[in-house]
């Protein structure tokens, strides 16, 4: 794993809304953006646009911790911990 | 001012008036030719003379871009209430529906979506103080 993408992956950890999706993806996998908006909504009353839950997705995704897949027609979200287990392993890992 | 009739855009009525009534257990009020297209309207039988769902032609170019656009979010363009989500969801499970989100807990209610075969979601939802 380069510099670049390890950039990415303690970039999109480095906020409490991205890390509030990566916990509740994993809790429950394969989501909608609609269920993603929802759940936030519902557990911490955040009231976040669409716009803004689509851009925290991208980053999540362009890291490599969030996978999209396809159920029909609709875009579904999970969370891939093998990038972040492989940042932690390379770099973090060194310090503790 | 009351509100008599909503709409879904449907991609064909046919195959909507058979997954409307015989799976989602509504009944036709009106059904009445409008040239090429029919005024087709179902209302639930808890409430028949309730507010009306017309089964709308989606033939307008704009409509097709629109319902791709939610299906692709996962957002519903309806929301019908049930008294029992769980039983509503494992009866249609059993009738072949696809669900795009199994029932979850948000806040006052508890939801889930599925997939109406005619280029829609629509969003199921139980209220728990009800």
């Amino acid at each position: 794993m380069d510099d670049d993408a390890l950039d990415r992956i303690f970039k999109a950890l480095g906020d409490p809304t991205r890390r509030r999706i990566i916990d509740r993806l994993r809790e429950r996998p394969r989501q909608s953006l609609f269920e993603i908006c929802a759940l936030s909504f519902a557990q911490d009353g955040a009231t976040l646009s669409r716009q803004a839950i689509t851009q925290h997705l991208d980053m999540l995704e362009k890291a490599g911790l969030v996978r999209v897949e396809w159920s029909g027609r609709t875009k579904l979200h999970t969370l891939d911990a093998g990038p972040l287990r492989a940042a932690v392993g390379q770099w973090l890992q060194t310090h503790l | 001012m009351r509100i008599y009739v909503t709409s879904v855009p449907v991609d064909d009525q046919a195959k909507a008036e058979d997954f409307y009534t015989r799976v989602l257990g509504f009944r036709v009020k009106h059904d009445v030719p409008v040239g090429e297209d029919r005024w087709l309207t179902v209302v639930s039988p808890e409430n028949p003379d309730g507010t009306e769902l017309l089964l709308e032609p989606s033939g307008h170019p704009a409509v097709g871009p629109y319902k791709a656009a939610l299906v692709e979010d996962g957002i519903p363009i309806a929301s019908f209430q049930v008294d029992d989500l769980d039983a509503e969801h494992r009866r249609l499970v059993s009738l072949g529906v696809a669900f795009t989100q199994p029932p979850m807990d948000a806040g006052p209610v508890r939801m889930a979506v599925f997939d109406d075969t005619c280029g829609n979601l629509i969003q199921i939802i139980e209220m728990k103080d009800a």
